[in-house]
């Protein structure tokens, strides 16, 4: 599945990024960033609710897909201007990271 | 390819700089054509090492030197220095201060990672002067 079937499935609210046609192959959930340095697998759907500019450093080295905000947090100004530079696309969703991660299940 | 040698400044207590180092060198690799599981054990033993030395040293220099067999990066700092290694090393011990943790670090997961994701790892440090880890990723 890629990034713009998830959002349409899901309903996501689109914050940056435009690379919709990569490949979605797993997801990973959390928000201590050295377990998800990790753990997170290339091609993951990464569900957090750290939406600082650390997350995107996180995003990009361990070459996650797309970062999906859940609960609606809230994406920082510099996050969303290191983000834009480095092409990591941003989703987020009012639903938590247990729900999301359960519908994306379905779906993968 | 001859030997590439890259060196990279990283800001005392920048919490924004969020692996720029670590991401230049990745990107830098990737233009050498090095593998993406070499690239991406490099990424993240760096960015670990990067970020502890924003958060728990005052920043210091980076060095990398490539070959087609070897990728050796040193890291060094003039912060307080390691009193325990082998506490240091041990998954989930963290003195991160809480303003850092908020930001989603202090897991107590970096060293570990960086011993986990390379071939060799080493940490040179004297209390008061500094800390030098040395880690080395093999091109297989
Ligand atoms: N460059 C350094 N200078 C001084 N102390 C350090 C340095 N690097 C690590 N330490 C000490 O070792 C501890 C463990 O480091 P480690 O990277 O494993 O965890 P952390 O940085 O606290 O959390 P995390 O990396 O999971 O965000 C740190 O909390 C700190 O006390
Ligand atoms: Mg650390």
């Amino acid at each position: 599945m890629d990034i713009k079937t998830l959002k349409e499935k899901l309903n996501l609210k689109l914050l940056c990024g435009d690379d919709l046609d990569r490949t979605i192959t797993g997801c990973y959930c959390g928000d201590l960033l050295s377990w998800v340095m990790s753990r997170a697998q290339e091609n993951d759907v990464w569900l957090t609710v750290m939406g600082n500019i650390n997350s995107v450093g996180v995003a990009v080295l361990a070459d996650v897909a797309c970062i999906v905000l859940t609960e609606n947090a809230a994406l920082d100004a510099d996050a969303l201007q290191r983000a834009e530079q480095n092409g990591v696309v941003i989703l987020q969703t009012d639903k938590n990271t247990y729900q999301m991660a359960a519908a994306i299940s379905q779906l993968i | 390819m001859e030997e590439v040698r890259l060196h990279y400044d990283v800001n005392a207590y920048d919490f924004t700089c969020a692996g720029e180092a670590s991401g230049k060198l990745k990107r830098s690799l990737k233009n050498l054509g090095f593998n993406s599981a070499v690239i991406r054990n490099v990424a993240i033993a760096v960015y670990e090492a990067e970020i502890n030395m924003v958060i728990h040293a005052e920043g210091g220099v980076i060095d990398a030197i490539i070959t087609p067999d070897c990728i050796t990066v040193i890291l060094a700092d003039h912060g307080p220095g390691i009193p325990d290694i082998e506490l240091a090393m041990k998954e989930g011990y963290s003195t991160a201060p809480e303003n850092v943790r908020a930001l989603g670090f202090g897991a107590g997961m970096g060293l570990p990672n960086i011993k986990k994701y390379t071939d060799e790892m080493n940490i040179d440090t004297v209390i008061g002067v500094g800390t030098t880890i040395t880690l080395k990723v093999y091109n297989k």
